[in-house]
């Protein structure tokens, strides 16, 4: 009797661990279609997943083709897809943040020139490239710049028309500074530089010292950049520190959402965001009546011509280690996405993107839309330069150096070592 | 005696499958990670040989170096705290106290929680603090970045600890403090004489875990000050992480993979001697 219970245990031991084994080898994918190949995409976009998933599904109702859409946490893409493409079914397209991110990534890429997808982009520019080979297609164009309450400047007395040089803007915002106790609000929301926050200037902001650096010099990448423009870096800080919401000593510990509420419940006229954050302003309650977006003017070129910083980081790569009938899969699904009447209104309606594509759909993005009005007014827009910076370390670094600064506990000239020497070291590091 | 004959015949099947959990989840990954301490890689399966290169760039890493001091000392400071507060609530709570079980609790619940979690909720509040004494920041001051974290960690692990220490006390034969008792020895005497020797296995646990748990600092750090500021509050753990993470490349999979290794043997080759240390005071009872 204790030799049976005691194998019957032992056979349930030895069960449950093969049923462990069989759950996890088991594939992700299911569905029975007749087409071959199924397409496994990594996304980048934590706020774009239900919405992927949803035309994912809808491809697969149509085609019978298996897509499965996994999003990383965000913060942890690199980690994710490391861990991913390690795997036996590995993610069969991911994603690349420019330049930089494709040097961990290019022996993994699929050169795309000729495929139908990288046909259907509307200008080569948007193609991410490594000598020859196509190794990335942008995705999606986003804008930033100055989101503006409109309801609020008008209170402040200003029109967002009045805006149209450093110079105004440092007028406007330290009148208002000047007026806050009567006025109830602030210029600008938090500079927060905690992590949920900081790449809002050690990444978008720096962008604007560089974009124009790179116009003096005709160029549009770097070794060793010089730092002409960053006393124009300091001026802007400068204004954002000190007529914001809170007392610079405090932005050390401001987060994302600080700054957004603080936008959302009328405490700041400016808040220094992107495209990708209309969606969050209109949930809290704001209206396209009361939301405008300026450029950032920093005091360089021809501002009156100035535009809203418009750009890419999010390159599509197609994984050239999957099979052969995954790659196919995934190539059909792509032009699928930026071509079919369904997959061109997800993206434009429910993701909120606009598309560097021939058929997208206009985005009901008022901030889109405002890039859109900048361009045909003439205006120049900025171009994103930040998919040069040589690593995320010099953007910490700087990022550091300017919290210090903030806080009193470090002066400008550790912003100017972080920027100039930094970016030197850790270009050469990248070899 | 019928049992261990049929352990002699069945011992295979109850072992087998520890022991291939053991070789899938630890012996494979230790040696695999050895290897590609050696090699460039961006992906596990897909790496390239790259020799010593990756211990000479590791070995002469100032940054690297500066955790380890940083780890050194937090693991040091929080190693004492954690053990004699922890100890000191143990006694205070194996006496004949209305309520013990309560408190008992109470201590232990902050262990249940998250490191990440408690390291933002922290933040907050330690922020909040020092905005109130306007001093700088968690983020700003890598003194006060330490301090935070010797508190945090000593916040949730005391509890855990002090329920290994109660166990220990709660083990010492009665007799042996009423020996004592009789004996003339006051409390003191009895704390140091009979408490801790018949303790000290308890003891060698507690100073393993926390010794440990101080090298192997990460969640807290990353989320209580993320080595702000300028990498000056980031431990071993969080240090091996950003070689990783915060530059591209494949050799900076294989810098950090040689740190992790390094950092693999330092940690062993403390905890095995500080387990001989205390086990050797270990008595019979």
């Amino acid at each position: 009797m204790k030799k049976f219970f005691a194998l019957c245990l032992a056979l349930v031991m030895v069960l449950s661990l093969a049923a462990c084994g069989k759950k996890t080898e088991a594939p992700a994918q299911s569905g029975d279609s007749t087409a071959t190949g199924a397409v496994y995409y990594l996304n980048f976009k934590p706020e774009q997943d239900e919405a992927w998933q949803a035309l994912a599904a809808e491809y697969t109702a149509e085609t019978g083709v298996p897509v499965t859409v996994v999003t990383a946490a965000s913060g942890t893409y690199e980690e994710t897809l490391m861990s991913e493409m390690a795997k036996s079914n590995p993610p069969t397209l991911f994603q690349v943040n420019g330049p930089v991110g494709l040097a961990n990534w290019k022996d993994y890429c699929l050169d795309l020139a000729g495929t139908p997808v990288a046909g259907e982009l509307t200008s080569d520019g948007f193609a991410l490239k490594d000598g020859d080979a196509t190794l990335g297609i942008a995705y999606v164009v986003e804008s930033y710049g100055l989101i503006t309450n409109k309801t609020l400047l008008a209170k402040a007395g200003y029109a967002v028309e009045d805006i149209k040089s450093f110079d105004d803007l440092k007028k406007v915002a330290e009148d208002i500074t000047a007026r806050s106790a009567e006025l109830g609000f602030s210029a600008f929301t938090s500079a927060g530089m905690d992590g949920s926050s900081d790449w809002r200037f050690k990444t978008h902001l720096a962008n604007l010292p560089i974009y124009f650096e790179y116009q003096a010099d005709g160029i549009g990448t770097t070794k060793e950049i010089k730092g002409t423009y960053l006393d124009n870096y300091k001026a802007i800080w400068d204004l954002y520190i000190n007529n914001s919401t809170c007392a610079p000593s405090e932005l050390a510990g401001k987060t994302g959402s600080d700054a957004e509420s603080e936008f959302i419940n009328g405490q700041a006229v400016f808040f220094q965001n992107g495209s990708w954050e209309y969606g969050a302003l209109t949930n809290g309650g704001l209206t396209d009546d009361d939301l405008s977006m300026i450029p950032i003017y920093v005091g360089l070129g021809d501002e009156a011509n100035q535009g809203l910083c418009t750009g890419t980081e999010n390159y599509w790569c197609v994984n050239n280690t999957a099979k052969a009938e995954d790659i196919q899969a995934t190539l059909d699904f792509l032009y699928w996405c930026v071509t079919s009447a369904k997959g061109t209104d997800a993206m434009a309606n429910q993701m909120g993107f606009v598309i560097p594509f021939k058929k997208a759909v206009e985005s009901p993005n008022l901030f889109v839309k405002i890039d859109n009005a900048y361009t045909a007014e003439g205006r120049m827009p900025v171009s994103w330069n930040f998919p040069t910076m040589p690593s995320e370390e010099w953007k910490n670094g700087v990022g550091s150096a300017l919290t210090a600064y903030a806080a009193g506990t470090g002066d400008w000239s550790g912003v100017v070592t972080a920027f100039v020497d930094g970016w030197a070291k850790e270009a050469a590091l990248n070899g | 005696m019928n049992l261990e004959k049929a352990l002699r015949k069945w011992w295979p099947v109850f072992l087998l499958p520890t022991v291939a959990a053991f070789i899938i989840g630890f012996a494979y990954p230790f040696v695999q990670g050895l290897y590609l301490s050696f090699c460039k890689f961006i992906t596990i399966n897909n790496a390239s040989w790259n020799g010593i290169a990756n211990y000479a760039y590791a070995l002469q890493d100032k940054e690297f170096l500066h955790s380890f001091l940083f780890s050194t000392a937090f693991t040091i400071v929080s190693t004492l705290i954690i053990n004699v507060v922890a100890f000191a609530i143990a006694l205070a709570l194996t006496r004949s106290i209305k309520g013990t079980n309560v408190f008992r609790t109470v201590y232990f619940m902050p262990n249940l929680i998250g490191g990440i979690v408690l390291g933002y909720i922290w933040q907050i509040l330690l922020n909040c603090v020092l905005t109130l004494l306007e001093k700088p920041l968690l983020s700003l001051n890598a003194t006060y970045g330490f301090w935070g974290l010797i508190i945090l960690m000593c916040w949730q692990q005391i509890g855990y600890m002090m329920i290994i220490y109660i166990a220990g006390l709660q083990s010492i034969p009665t007799d042996y403090l009423e020996a004592a008792h009789i004996d003339g020895a006051n409390s003191w005497q009895t704390l140091w004489k009979v408490k801790i020797p018949n303790v000290m296995p308890s003891i060698t646990i507690c100073l393993f875990l926390t010794l440990t748990n101080g090298f192997k600092l990460f969640d807290q750090n990353l989320a209580l000050t993320g080595g702000e500021p300028a990498h000056s509050s980031e431990g071993l753990a969080l240090n091996i992480y950003n070689t990783f993470y915060a530059r591209s490349g494949p050799q900076w999979k294989g810098y950090g993979q040689a740190k992790a290794v390094v950092f693999c043997i330092l940690v062993i080759v403390i905890s095995l001697v500080q387990l001989r240390a205390t086990r050797s005071k270990e008595v019979q009872q």
